[in-house]
């Protein structure tokens, strides 16, 4: 079971207070996109084995939208930060290098 | 059992077991929607409602009306149910052209508390919100679930009192799981003291 802080309301929320919003930080493409980038845009995730960037919702509680970084093998929170934001912030990326050297995503590291 | 007339109309429905389970009727409640970090926000409440502006996760009474704080951008707003009409337009008025909304949503919900020594532990065989005495101590209010529906809970300030509201429209189905939970024969065992 997964317990993620809502960087929104601060509160310690239990993964059933919460809505998963899929993958974080896609690039939208929109009616004016390829059928390629399109496609991609609504189908293909990065599925990855270790660290992660997802999207939940506080719904039973505040309501709002936030990010949280996580490890998909391990279930290690790395930190949770804003949904204002279209990568993940400097700290959370410095947390997530300490645990895991060598990391990298879309060139962040 | 009650029936559903005890706990949606004049409240009165009342078991007691492991706590003592109430519906407490009518409750005028007011939600508000805006920035609570916003000063003019605050005064404008501070026209109509004397309590005390709670921080974040608390709730300030000055019966017999109080402030709940919902989320950084909602407080729920408490009061007698026929002075809803009157708060709201006063609250309005003091609001002015703010960026915010007052809704009165007094029929929307219902209200119960939960009160006894085993307050807590029966509460928790419903939620997953953290209700020790350090995280959920008197003056708190958390939002939360009750098995599978929303509710929010705040610990009044004699320490084992809790009142819970959850939306009308499932009322019935929280009721039911609170006398559940208060079953004499179902103790859990953790209270200390
Ligand atoms: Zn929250």
């Amino acid at each position: 079971m997964l317990t993620l802080r809502c960087p929104v309301c601060g509160i310690d929320a239990d993964e059933t207070e919460l809505s998963p919003g899929g993958e974080a930080h896609l690039t939208r493409f929109g009616p004016d996109a390829s059928d390629d980038d399109f496609h991609d845009y609504l189908f293909t995730r990065e599925n990855p084995r270790g660290v992660h960037f997802e999207r939940w919702r506080h719904s039973y509680g505040c309501g709002k939208w936030f990010h949280a970084a996580r490890c998909t093998v391990t279930l290690e929170v790395f930190g949770t930060y804003s949904a204002q934001t279209t990568e993940p912030p400097a700290g959370i990326r410095a947390v997530i290098a300490e645990k895991r050297p060598g990391w990298s995503w879309r060139g962040l590291s | 059992m009650s029936d559903a007339t005890d706990i949606h109309g004049g409240g009165g429905a009342r078991v007691s077991g492991l706590a003592d389970l109430r519906a407490t009727g009518p409750q005028g409640m007011i939600v508000l929607r805006g920035d609570l970090a916003d000063p003019g926000l605050r005064t404008a409440v501070g026209a109509v409602y004397a309590a005390a502006w709670p921080g974040a996760h608390g709730v300030s009474f000055a019966p017999p009306r109080g402030l709940c704080w919902m989320s950084p951008d909602e407080m729920l707003l408490l009061g007698p149910k026929d002075a809803v009409a009157d708060d709201l337009a006063q609250l309005t008025a003091a609001l002015g052209d703010q960026h915010a909304l007052a809704v009165d949503v007094s029929d929307a919900r219902c209200a119960f508390a939960l009160s006894g020594p085993a307050a807590r532990e029966v509460l928790a065989k419903l939620t997953p919100a953290d209700l020790s005495p350090q995280a959920f101590g008197p003056g708190r209010i958390r939002r939360s679930r009750l098995a599978q529906v929303p509710a929010a809970f705040w610990m009044a300030e004699d320490g084992t009192t809790i009142h819970i509201v959850v939306f009308r429209s499932v009322a019935q189905y929280a009721w039911d799981l609170l006398v559940g939970a208060t079953d004499p024969k179902a103790p859990v065992g953790l209270r200390q003291g």
